[in-house]
């Protein structure tokens, strides 16, 4: 118990036999509700500590601890989502909210019959077969990760596989998207409390193998981002793709089904991880809030997870859940809130790490590798006995009542009883936005003449670099079903989205990907928003990827500061209107809002994830040349965007023609390609992102071990007369695509009606060339070269 | 102590049984099980719970499988706790199964496994101490990527009978500790020991078969001789840390998408295929 002398009296210790405090809240005045609400680290703001008040006041009785650190958990930004779901004023509008009307509004209006079940449960769950649902969930760890790199990544992919688990799916593939600061940040410029990128980086990536490598999940898709203010913050997104048959799939908690826990034991580790995920980090933090990472445990989870497979599978269970943030508070309180009932826990059947844990510590602790199921009571001694098989620990540790009220003791003492609809209906939190659009420039510089050495130096550049040394120390294989992998072919090119075949008896496939621009969102959120959609798509659509599910995953400063608020309204808007668009409905997202550090907040970054369904992996398209003498095609219209792009960047500016996206044209390329793809006319293709044509086509040319050669001229452009624009814009929705001679005609006409150029084909040489606008010879310079270049890029094997 | 080896009986492919066992960490345990399958066997997956309780399910198989994974973690060194655990539960049946002739095959983890319990590479019998290790990574860390291996055995090894001398096996690897060593001062000896013994039989090799010489990432992890796999005395027990049941299907491989022609299976089929061979062969 945090206490001051001063305040004292506000805490009255109860005449038990262990730590158990009433919280004189009854009289308290402003200041000393702020001062309970500090000290006891829940995080409620005045607003929210008045309501408890008044609650309490009603009921004649001061909290005891136990019950408002249930509170304090539950109504944590974290475990609630307030300004997602709260009231927002921008320009001069008021947002009822902010999830309802853009990110769940897209994917009501366009009610795909193929959603299972989306933002109703730990994961969005889409249709796969007519028998089997595919279930997703991506996940930050943000905070976690900033403080203590292995430990709060490692413990992020546990948190997601968790997840999978907790709608009854085996957890089949890991994805995870990282951003750091520069690796060669000057360590003189760190503020205190703030770990070198570097560090950061390594314990981040040491920590995700770690997890899904143990628990033998492929780690298949992901992405690395480089920026200054991930320094202080950095961003951990953690995903994870699960299979299960959808008739074994149980939600519907009765009342005296029993409330088993099982998995790992509880203890001090991840105390109040909500809490500190729903504030700014500070020089204190590493201190302060060190207990609030968990401690990962793969193994245990890797047992819990066939334990729990093999109960979905008998039948045994009404529901379940996973334990995260707010620990059994949260998870048994939103089960008791999701089928209208109350429990009884009884705090004393918790298993514990060791002894010396007060009550309040046991209900809220975020100890790893946790489930709660609910178990009607025949089946109880089933579920055991499958528990122990496993060599997992499992007890009942109370039961579901009707009456809506949670009831928790310990020790015979009552030691919390708290009513359910009361704690699920926090005060609506009302923010103020504002969105103007920053000074920036458009840089005015002449052509470079050495555009090869320009090329050499974006492939070198860390957001672009071949991410190999990364990637192999995640174990992307195993399970056996990995059809496209990230590191594609003998060469180890980078595969626009990876392909899984889930069943053995099947020849359909999962296609994933993620699309992420925070350059962009240095102009405009919104348009960051488009961006990362189309991206995401794109790369689904590049290997093969249909019926296509999108997942949103918000990283962005306070929220309570209208102008970083104003930015997240923006980006929520793109996220309506081309989900809308595109008809990619959300399943599925996260927020994870507080992200500054002393170094400031961090530029907006919204992750997409997509899911798409390839019916067929045979007619899977890998992004390698494969044949001298096909033709190569640029799919899409080229224009003068470069605004936030890598070339910019790399002349060290950021610009203002951040890339658009025109939503029908879009549609109508990733509708062509789609068809040309499953007609077996494409035999390459490959996502034009960072770095634009230049770094698409050399990667292609390099993984496929062919020379290509292709001429400016014949690039579709609108509005480009500079070669080294048509090079590096990053316009979206664009693809590269090898063709053979023979399926020329076809091809072409397939793309009617689809801006598209034959801009030159594949050679027998080992040559990179291209002519500019005006005929000349203007790189030509060895793919080998080039490969080296992009490999060494991120370091080598110094990482 | 030293095996005997009685005469085998033959056995019918569909009537073959496979024990693959497993224990919490165990992750390779379904596609193992799968290839064995493909191929006409019966392949069951066993918690080694079960199998302690039912003591004579290991005598009631024809052949048994340590797969990959982390078992207990990999804490203390790989492999090495569920190796003693085994050999203090069920270290006489395993003497017996050996005894008849009966192979064992282990896979990355397994391959640890058999080290550990002194069943590999068991130059006098099982060892009561390990006689090799597999030590960490040279350079350290995961390392997850295909590998080529070329077949050096000249006919002991049971699973590889039918395997040219000196093809080229395309298999990924995937760990962290794969480097097989002897101890310094028996290196020499032990390795005249092992071509003497015909024990040899997987190295690291580039995509001609030329030995990888120890140069990175050719030899993927620093293993002393480019070993990537040997088989004990018998040749009834092979250990190898590339995983074949990830380079079973042709759709596993890790440039399918280039080929024109595809094969039906991928060069790890030959491992599966070997063990149920010799399954059907009486001797």
């Amino acid at each position: 118990m945090p206490r001051s002398t001063k305040s004292e009296k506000l805490y009255i210790r109860r005449n038990v036999p262990f730590e158990l405090y009433e919280i004189n809240i009854l009289n308290a005045g402003d200041a000393e509700l702020q001062t309970i609400s500090r000290e006891l680290g829940i995080g409620l703001s005045l607003d929210e500590m008045k309501v408890v008040q008044q609650h309490y006041r009603k009921l004649k009785r001061n909290p005891t601890d136990v019950e408002l650190q249930t509170i304090g958990q539950t109504w944590s930004e974290h475990c609630f989502h307030k300004t997602f779901k709260g009231k927002i004023v921008f320009e001069d509008e008021e947002i009822e909210s902010l999830f309802k009307t853009y990110i769940f509004r897209a994917t009501k209006e366009l009610e795909p019959e193929w959603c299972f079940s989306v933002f109703e449960d730990n994961a969005g769950i889409v249709l796969f077969d007519e028998n089997h649902g595919v279930a997703v969930k991506v996940e930050t760890h943000n905070h976690p990760s900033a403080i203590e790199p292995f430990g709060g990544a490692a413990t992020g992919v546990g948190g997601v596989i968790r997840d999978i688990l907790g709608v009854w799916a085996d957890p089949i593939a890991c994805t995870d998207v990282l951003c750091f600061g520069p690796l060669d940040f000057p360590h003189e410029r760190l503020p205190p409390g703030v770990k070198h990128p570097r560090y950061v980086f390594r314990g981040v990536i040491a920590g995700i193998g770690c997890y899904g490598n143990n628990m033998g999940i492929p780690t298949v898709s992901g992405a690395i981002r480089f920026d200054e203010s991930y320094t202080g913050n950095v961003v951990v997104y953690c995903g994870c793709v699960g299979m299960l048959p959808l008739d074994k799939f149980r939600r519907q908690a009765r009342k005296g089904d029993v409330i088993v826990l099982a998995g790992g034991k509880t203890g001090r580790d991840g105390i109040h991880g909500v809490t500190f995920a729903s504030a700014e980090l500070t020089e204190k933090s590493e201190e302060v809030s060190r207990p609030a990472v968990q401690i990962a445990n793969p193994i245990e989870e890797e047992k819990l997870k066939r334990a729990i497979l093999r109960i979905r599978d008998a039948e045994l269970a009404s529901a379940i859940t996973d334990l995260g943030g707010g620990g059994i508070s949260c998870a048994v309180g939103e089960t008791a809130h999701r089928f209208g009932l109350g429990a009884t826990v009884e705090l004393d059947k918790v298993p514990l790490k060791y002894a010396g844990l007060a009550p309040w510590e046991i209900y809220v602790s975020e100890s790893q590798e946790r489930m709660l199921l609910a178990v009607p009571r025949q089946n109880l001694n089933a579920v055991l006995q499958v528990f122990e098989e496993e060599d997992v620990e499992a007890s009942a540790i109370g039961v579901y009542t009707d009456d809506g009220v949670i009831r928790v003791y310990y020790r015979g003492e009552t030691v919390a009883e708290i009513d359910v609809p009361f704690l699920f209906a926090p005060p609506r939190v009302r923010r103020k936005a504002f969105w103007k659009p920053p000074r920036i420039e458009e840089p005015q510089f002449p052509e470079p003449r050495d555009l090869a050495s320009t090329l050499m130096e974006l492939l070198g550049s860390p957001n672009i670099a071949s991410r190999e040394n990364v990637i192999r120390t995640y174990d992307h294989e195993v399970k056996g079903n990995t059809v496209l992998k990230p590191l594609h072919g003998e060469l180890a090119g980078p595969s626009d989205a990876a392909v899984i075949k889930p069943l053995d008896e099947s020849w359909k496939g999962i296609a994933i990907s993620c699309g992420i621009n925070p350059n962009y969102g240095k102009i405009d959120a919104y348009w960051m928003a488009a961006s990362a959609i189309d991206e995401a798509i794109r790369n689904n659509v590049a290997v093969g990827g249909k019926r296509i599910a999108l997942l949103d995953n918000f990283t962005w400063g306070n929220p309570e500061k209208p102008d970083r608020l104003g930015s997240l309204v923006r980006a929520c808007q793109a996220c309506y209107d081309f989900a809308k668009a595109f008809e990619t409905p959300f399943i599925s997202g996260k927020d994870s809002l507080y992200n500054e550090s002393p170094l400031g907040p961090v530029t907006p970054t919204l992750l997409i994830t997509a899911i798409g369904i390839v019916e067929d992996v045979r007619s899977v398209v890998s992004m390698d040349v494969k044949t001298p003498n096909d033709l190569l095609y640029v799919v899409g219209e080229t224009f003068h965007e470069l605004g936030g792009s890598e070339y910019y960047a790399l002349k060290g500016f950021v610009g203002s023609s951040v890339p658009k996206v025109n939503a029908s044209k879009a549609k109508q390329t990733m509708r062509s390609m789609g068809e040309a793809i499953e007609n077996g006319l494409v035999k390459a293709c490959h996502d034009i992102s960072e770095g634009g044509l230049a770094v698409a086509l050399a990667e292609m040319a390099f993984t496929g071990g062919y020379g290509v050669e292709i001429s400016l001229e014949k690039v579709p452009v609108r509005g480009l007369t500079r070669n080294d624009f048509i090079l590096f814009s990053e316009s979206n929705s664009r693809f590269i695509v090898e063709v053979s001679e023979k399926s020329r005609e076809e091809f072409e006409r397939l793309m009617r009606g689809t801006v598209c150029g034959c801009v030159g084909k594949v050679t027998r040489t080992s040559s990179f060339c291209v002519y500019g606008l005006e005929g000349e010879a203007l790189i030509d310079v060895s793919i080998d070269v080039l490969r080296r270049r992009w490999k060494s890029g991120l370091g080598g094997s110094q990482l | 102590m030293e095996i005997r080896v009685r005469g085998k009986p033959a056995v019918k492919r569909e009537e073959a049984r496979v024990l693959i066992m497993r224990v919490g960490g165990t992750n390779c345990d379904k596609e193992t099980q799968r290839a064995f399958q493909d191929l006409g066997a019966q392949a069951h997956v066993v918690h080694i719970n079960q199998i302690v309780k039912k003591k004579h399910m290991i005598s009631e198989c024809d052949a048994l499988v340590f797969p990959g994974g982390f078992s207990y973690g990999d804490y203390v060194r790989a492999g090495a706790i569920w190796a003693k655990w085994i050999v203090a539960k069920l270290g006489n049946e395993i003497k017996r199964f050996l005894g008849e002739g009966k192979p064992i095959l282990g896979i990355c983890n397994g391959f640890q496994v058999l080290v550990e319990m002194g069943v590999l590479p068991a130059f006098h019998g099982i060892s009561e101490f390990p006689e090799a290790a597999l030590a960490t990574n040279s350079p350290p860390g995961y390392n997850c990527r295909w590998v080529y291996i070329r077949h050096e055995n000249r006919g002991n090894c049971v699973f590889t009978q039918h395997i040219d001398r000196n093809a080229v096996l395309r298999i990924p690897v995937a760990h962290s500790e794969g480097r097989f060593i002897f101890p310094k001062e028996k290196e020499n000896a032990c390795l005249e020991k092992l071509l003497e013994g015909d024990q040899l039989v997987f190295r690291y090799c580039s995509q001609n078969g030329e030995p990888a010489e120890g140069a990175y990432p050719v030899n993927p992890n620093g293993s002393f001789y480019d070993i990537a796999g040997i088989c004990n005395p018998e040749g009834t027990v092979l250990g190898l840390m590339p995983h074949p049941e990830r380079a079973f299907y042709w759709w596993q491989l890790p440039d399918w998408t280039r080929k024109m022609v595809l094969p039906q299976y991928g060069d790890g089929k030959q491992i599966f295929e070997g063990m149920l061979r010799y399954l059907e062969k009486k001797f």
